[in-house]
């Protein structure tokens, strides 16, 4: 199909920006494919229908939209009493004096850029390879362009039970950032590894991260978006999970005037476990807000389960977007899916849309999915407020008590206490 | 302690009058207990005066010790020592019952310039008030009335008025649902907290709860007015002949 030439002019004007990194022959091949695949799609438009609810113009300008730098002034850093690997990104560039020695056992970390300039690595059988197979159905164009174009990020291969947490922390410095990172992770049979996320990354932000993980491997990841209020961030994660594997996958998001998380998830192994969730607060006062979970998982195995767990808390003009599909391949038997996305909008200018959506081929499967949005219960608003509660603090244990059910897919209760904790920080602060 | 003078109040948005003429004052140290037919405005008065939204004062006033509380937050009300015992205690999924009565506690000293109360402290105090109440730990645990029995969040709602030490309470229907020694139970519960300085305000259907908590003046309310005010026989005769005479000789 010929692409329109308004699509082919937005790719040009885009890539005419990007320069190509140098690096081995394999990873010149794999960049070439991807800047091929993004030709070949071109660039998103509103028109497209996966970006119906989300407008990815600023995501996909030539010229990056500026960020004002947030000051988070005396908040602890996320994690702090969690002992740690600390890797550290600023605007998109490794900063190696402020991040942790890279050995660490069980665990063999390099960053991408010096794996791609290897002649012989284990990142060429992944880089850009899951990635590519998360374009079908659906195109992932900027996930295309990210693989093409990635300048650093860590490649990460787990080889048993890595005694700590990774934690890759982004900070932004330059008003006018435009940063493309991408991360490998491989996780061997029986290994376990937990990932973590944090920072504001720079005023734009594409990140992309492959997630391989083997018989009865284990990948935790938790991630915390925000407060940076100008972020402009679209993510993706793929994986592909094998036999007696777990995957479990959470976002704390705050702020940001756009944010897309995708996250691609292949089941090809029987018995496995993928648990995806977010729980995300929206105040459009605070410049705008729009936020947007997009969530493709499929079973292509027998005896998996699969979960979606995503709340969003809106005020103020914010809007949320919830786009999850789960596809059950011929032959999935005794899939157990499960998909649940709800809003709470705390006012009438605040909007939520949800496409959700099922795609069934096996015949002896559970899913169930469900989306709703509410308002604020009333009645317990009043109760609550009877009892003395100010009404901003009884508010406040409400959307907690919202966001309980995302926040409860995290599976450490150390890194679960953590998150909670930031939220009700956030919570309070938003109070003064 | 509580002063309401001719009362009147409709809906917010129908145009339906509901009390009509309210006056009711309840001293410091006494128990007032209030009696009427269903549909009488018995919650209403309760929920107007708690501060609950859809409702329009049209006329009148109601004083909590020199305040005119009408104009007050639901949460200023609680704090200027107002309670309600609801009918229908609210459910509130994922809100856990001690962090919700522990917020309530400390804000409301807050709010009167008090020191809050430390974590050791309250869990020693709630122990012993629930314990009082037999309420168990589990209890306390789970989310605010989630899954609680109707006999359970009644000795719940005098939890939190035994936490909350109010110097007015008013207890909606709080004998209903309650087997015998729950009830007895709650009666104990409430005069554990009569004193000189605090008062009482009772709506009930039944005598049965006024023999545990014995009150001092007993209003009949129909039709959004009290008719009728008398001494604890008048409760009683309400038990035996229901409201057919006294409705009459008002009318
Ligand atoms: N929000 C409302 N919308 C419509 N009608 C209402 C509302 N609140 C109260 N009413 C009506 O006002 C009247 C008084 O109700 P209220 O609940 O105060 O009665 P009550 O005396 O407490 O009755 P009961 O003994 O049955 O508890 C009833 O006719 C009721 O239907
Ligand atoms: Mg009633």
């Amino acid at each position: 199909m010929a692409l329109a030439q308004a699509k082919i002019d937005l790719t040009e004007a885009r890539l005419s920006r990007l320069e190509m990194p140098a690096g081995s022959s394999w990873a010149a091949e794999a960049r070439q494919g991807a800047a091929a695949r993004l030709r070949a799609s071109g660039l998103p438009t509103r028109r497209d229908e996966y970006w119906k609810f989300t407008d990815p113009a600023t995501l996909t300008a030539a010229e990056p939209p500026q960020a004002a730098i947030f000051e988070a002034r005396d908040e602890a850093p996320l994690y702090d009493g969690i002992d740690r690997l600390k890797l550290v990104f600023v605007d998109g560039v490794f900063d190696a004096a402020a991040s942790d020695d890279l050995t660490l056992e069980g665990v063999e970390i390099d960053l991408l850029a010096d794996a791609l300039a290897k002649d012989i690595h284990w990142a060429k059988d992944l880089y850009g390879v899951l990635e590519t197979r998360g374009q079908d159905p659906v195109a992932r164009p900027l996930a295309a362009l990210n693989t093409a174009y990635a300048t650093n990020g860590i490649v990460l291969r787990a080889t048993g039970k890595v005694s700590k947490p990774i934690n890759l922390i982004y900070l932004h410095n330059d008003v006018a950032s435009d940063a493309i990172l991408h991360h490998l992770v491989k996780i061997e049979e029986g290994a376990e590894v937990t990932v973590l996320e944090s920072g504001p990354a720079a005023a734009r932000f594409n990140k992309c991260m492959e997630i391989e993980v083997a018989d009865g491997g284990t990948f935790h990841h938790v991630r915390a978006q925000g407060r940076d209020h100008e972020r402009r961030a679209v993510t993706h994660m793929f994986s592909r999970i094998s036999s007696g594997s777990t995957f479990k996958s959470f976002t704390l998001t705050a702020n940001g005037v756009l944010t897309r998380n995708e996250n691609i998830i292949e089941i090809v192994g029987d018995d496995a476990v993928a648990h995806v969730a977010g729980a995300a607060l929206g105040d459009g006062a605070r410049g705008a807000f729009h936020h947007d979970d997009t969530v493709f998982i499929t079973h292509d195995a027998e005896r998996c389960e699969s979960r979606q767990v995503f709340k969003k808390v809106l005020r103020n003009r914010a809007e949320g977007v919830f786009q999850g599909k789960i596809l059950v391949r011929q032959g999935a038997q005794k899939t157990d899916g499960y998909q649940i996305s709800q809003a709470l909008l705390l006012d009438e200018d605040s909007s939520f849309q949800a496409k959700p959506e099922l795609e069934i081929y096996a015949d002896d499967v559970i899913c169930s999915h469900g989306s709703t949005t509410g308002a604020i219960d009333e009645d317990g608003l009043f109760y609550l407020r009877s009892r003395g509660v100010p009404e901003d603090k009884a508010t406040d244990l409400l959307v907690l008590a919202f966001l309980a059910e995302a926040i409860e897919e995290i599976e450490d209760e150390r890194l679960r206490e953590d998150i909670l904790l930031r939220l009700q920080q956030w919570l309070e602060r938003r109070r003064g | 302690m509580l002063s309401i003078k001719n009362l009147h109040v409709k809906l917010e948005e129908e145009d339906k009058q509901i009390l009509k003429g309210v006056d009711l004052t309840v001293e410091s140290g006494k128990v007032h207990a209030i009696m009427g037919p269903n549909g009488s405005g018995k919650s209403t008065l309760s929920y107007v005066l708690s501060g609950r939204d859809g409702y329009e004062v049209t006329e009148g006033e109601a004083v909590l010790e020199g305040q005119d509380i009408l104009d007050m937050d639901p949460e200023e009300r609680a704090a200027a020592g107002l309670f309600l015992a609801f009918q229908y205690p609210v459910e509130i999924p994922g809100v856990g019952n001690m962090t919700f009565l522990r917020t309530a506690v400390n804000a409301q000293r807050k709010a009167r310039g008090e020191e809050e109360m430390s974590a050791a402290d309250f869990l020693k105090l709630i122990r012993e008030k629930a314990k009082a109440l037999k309420i168990d730990a589990d209890m306390l645990k789970r989310p605010v009335n989630v899954g609680f029995s109707g006999g359970e969040k009644k000795r719940n709602e005098i939890l939190q008025m035994a936490m909350l030490e109010p110097k007015m309470c008013i207890l909606d229907e709080t004998d209903s649902g309650l087997d015998v020694d729950a009830m007895k139970l709650v009666a104990e519960g409430v005069n554990a907290l009569r004193d000189a300085g605090r008062g009482f305000l009772v709506i009930t259907h039944y005598q049965r709860l006024l023999d545990h908590i014995k009150p001092d003046v007993v209003h009949i309310m129909a039709d959004g007015r009290i008719v009728k005010t008398g001494g604890p026989e008048l409760a009683l005769e309400v038990e035996e002949n229901g409201y057919g005479d006294i409705l009459a000789e008002v009318a």
